[in-house]
């Protein structure tokens, strides 16, 4: 911590000066950043001051290091927070690009065109993704549904942001969480009002000037009585981002009877075959359950990044609500994936569900962390945990932490948890019947996600699937 | 010999020539010499450990077995240059001593994969569930099974008889032309062996053929075999007719190991 507090107290090296119009904020973490974040961003003083809040709690807090994971020592002052919306340098063909990526996209099955998008090759009218979106956009307007950036949205409707932003997360919830909080520009803000079900799966795909990956990435989604919305986060393209460390919250807020579901493919990049270079993904993921006989269902599917650090939970507040966590999470390489959940129960007749699946090949490192806590009023909650690990050769490892801390005597909790080994056995077995190596891994790791993938929407389950299978490519011979 | 009018007539389809093989750096393997022609049923018996199914997994070329002398060839092309699965899409099949569970995969996928691995290797087109599923009921009837089996994970809860009438199934629905059973007679109750054994003998064809590891003579009541091997310390020390597979059953496998009797 001092030595954080130190770098952060010390006088801004780069003579510090104002320019409202320049589009990078020099490296460094300071209130005059985050002051000019705000104004930048437009945003009313009440935003302000809640990030300076956060700032000033942050320097009192210092980076955790409980989880099973390794990395180097992260340097807060030479990461740059402000980053107008970036243009990639537009290159002429695809020819330009990373053949590595091409290939990629190819097993991927992705149409050339979006692969150019993807890639960053100008694209023509074809593919016009600003016109999809705002069909996109009129559809839930009509049923008054707001999807929107996040700094819009602290412009557009404050009252709702003033309301919720931080009611799940507050801002000095982590170290990582308070760093976002002072310092996010973007993310996306759902709402959607009482008693309807969003026509739509809502994806940062479809929104207006939505930028690849925000470093600082902050999503809000209230979902008032009655509502339903599928929330998807991600993309199957693997994200070459010169951004090391990505501190993203997510704050999800259901209401009476209110259904959310939000699913992740992430699939950034995992650094190379020694470890280098890959994404550091520490993220604060948090649902609550405010209303009765509401829920909240996450649905990860995690194959990238060098780190992997998240445990998206549900707070269970709402008498009859119900938490569910549906998880897949890939390393393979030097990666390494400390995730899980947190449940915690609140109200009577509570129920969560887990169900974690780890995936462990090369080097990987792979550790589930979960915890149930049932609460002194939670009366007759329940809970059922599956933790099933997967190994893929005996360099990389897996490890579960299931901590549970029941106060109530009604409660029933259920565990149940399995390690296997894609053993010599199986895959000459499927060899045998004419499989390749690849096939049959691919065939053995798939059933076994297969109570993940159920939970996901149909594209996205069929891209889970392919892209479990290009981040195992080569794991076995 | 029984049956050796037809055997002139086959092709060659298997010729080991002085096979030794080692697993985990001791040889079990010890000079093994076999012929096989298509259209015939050849029978290896043998004691415990002889190195039997030894000779099957090299067959399939399972990675914990090395090849150090000798050679195999299958229809007369290097058979031990081929990886497993090319071995299988060229039509090579093993029916495992213990088939191996597979959690999280149905029978009727996993099954409908290799038929299609097979079949892409063959340059013929790749068969869609429903068209697989009415080419399984057929094969279904011939072991007797319905359909539930289908939508259960590869061999996973299997009874051991039920495993072995799994084996069974894939070998009548894959249609290899070498088949290989290892002990798929152990295990199984009167019906079932006979079952097995209908169905072996159903699929036989003059352009394929069948190796059967067996301890036990009673499976030879329902299978001809052209000729009987014994494997003894990783050779084989004597081959006969089906007489022989009968004269091992009551005398055992003493008489045979003796130096003597091999000379
Ligand atoms: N995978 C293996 N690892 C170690 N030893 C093995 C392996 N397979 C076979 N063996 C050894 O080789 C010898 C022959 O075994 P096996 O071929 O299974 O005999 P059989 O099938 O005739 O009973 C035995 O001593 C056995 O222990
Ligand atoms: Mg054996």
């Amino acid at each position: 911590m001092t030595s954080i507090e130190a770098q952060v107290l010390q006088p801004y090296k780069y003579g510090f000066v104002t320019d409202i119009d320049s589009d990078v904020v020099p490296p460094g973490l300071s209130e005059d950043v985050i002051r000019l974040i705000s104004t930048k961003k437009g945003e009313p003083a009440w935003m302000l001051e809640w990030r300076l809040k956060a700032y000033r709690n942050w320097l009192k807090m210092a980076e955790p290091h409980w989880s099973n994971v390794k990395y180097g020592p992260i340097d807060y002052q030479a990461i740059s927070y402000y980053a107008a919306p970036k243009q990639r340098p537009a290159l002429e063909s695809l020819e330009q690009v990373d053949p590595k990526l091409l290939e990629t996209f190819e097993k991927l099955g992705i149409p050339i065109e979006e692969r150019k998008r993807l890639a960053g090759v100008a694209v023509d009218a074809v593919f016009d993704s600003v016109s999809v979106a705002t069909t996109f956009r009129e559809t839930l307007a009509k049923q008054g549904i707001i999807f929107c950036a996040i700094s819009e949205a602290i412009r557009e409707h404050p009252e709702l942001v003033q309301q919720y932003l931080g009611s799940v997360v507050p801002h000095n919830d982590n170290f990582f969480a308070a760093l976002n909080s002072a310092v996010f520009t973007d993310g996306s803000f759902a709402y959607i009002p009482k008693g309807v079900r969003c026509p739509l799966e809502l994806s940062t795909y479809f929104r207006i000037n939505a930028s690849s990956t925000g470093q600082f990435e902050r999503t809000l989604i209230i979902a008032d009585a009655g509502s339903y919305v599928s929330y998807l986060e991600g993309c199957s393209a693997p994200v070459r981002d010169e951004n090391q460390l990505h501190a993203a919250v997510v704050e999800l807020v259901a209401l009476d009877a209110a259904t959310i579901k939000y699913s992740t493919i992430q699939n950034w990049y995992p650094g190379d075959e020694a470890g280098r270079g890959g994404i550091y993904n520490f993220v604060t993921k948090r649902g609550a359950c405010r209303g009765k006989n509401s829920k909240i269902s996450w649905t990860q599917v995690e194959t990238g990044s060098a780190i992997t650090w998240k445990y998206p939970g549900c707070i269970l507040q709402g008498d009859n609500s119900i938490g569910e966590f549906y998880s897949v999470a890939v390393t393979n390489q030097r990666q390494q994936a400390d995730t899980g959940t947190k449940m915690i129960h609140m109200g009577k007749n509570t129920r969560s569900t887990i169900v974690s699946k780890g995936i462990s090949a090369g080097h990987g490192q792979n550790t589930y962390r979960g915890l149930v806590k049932i609460l002194k009023g939670a009366e007759h909650a329940r809970n059922y945990s599956q933790c099933d690990s997967m190994l893929i050769g005996d360099q990389c490892g897996a490890h579960t932490f299931p901590y549970i801390d029941v106060r109530n005597s009604t409660a029933i909790m259920e565990h149940e948890a399995s390690t296997s080994k894609i053993g010599e056995d199986q895959i000459f077995y499927a060899k045998q019947r004419g499989l390749s190596a690849e096939d049959a891994v691919s065939m053995i790791v798939n059933g076994f996600c297969k109570e993940v993938f159920k939970e996901l929407p149909m594209e996205f389950a069929v891209e889970a699937q392919r892209l479990l299978g290009i981040s195992l490519e080569g794991s076995v011979g | 010999m029984t049956g050796k009018g037809k055997r002139e007539t086959g092709n060659m389809l298997l010729q080991i020539q002085n096979l030794h093989a080692t697993v985990e750096g001791r040889e079990v393997l010890r000079g093994v010499d076999l012929v096989v022609r298509t259209g015939e049923v050849h029978a290896i018996m043998g004691p415990n450990g002889s190195g039997k199914s030894t000779l099957a997994q090299v067959l399939g070329g399972h990675p914990a077995y090395t090849v150090t002398v000798g050679s195999v060839l299958y229809e007369g092309k290097d058979l031990l240059a081929l990886k497993p699965e090319e071995r299988a899409r060229e039509g090579v099949f093993l029916a495992f001593q213990y088939p191996v569970a597979i959690r999280g995969i149905t029978n009727a996928y996993f099954l409908r994969s290799a038929v299609n691995a097979i079949r892409k290797h063959r340059g013929e087109e790749e068969l869609g569930p429903v068209e697989f599923m009415d080419a399984l009921e057929e094969k279904l009837k011939l072991i007797g099974w319905d359909d539930s089996y289908l939508n259960r994970p590869v061999n996973d809860g299997f009874s051991g008889g039920e495993k072995k009438r799994n084996e069974i199934l894939q070998l009548a629905v894959l249609e290899p032309k070498l088949a290989i059973l290892d002990e798929t007679d152990s295990g199984l109750d009167i019906d079932a062996l006979k079952t097995v054994a209908q169905t072996v003998e159903k699929l036989r064809r003059p352009d394929n053929a069948t190796v059967l590891v067996t301890h036990y003579y009673r499976i030879l009541t329902h299978i001809q075999p052209d000729v009987v091997h014994v494997l003894s310390a990783g050779r084989i020390v004597k081959s006969g007719g089906k007489e022989l597979a009968l004269e091992l059953e009551e005398r055992g496998y003493d008489w045979i190991r003796e130096p003597a009797t091999v000379a």
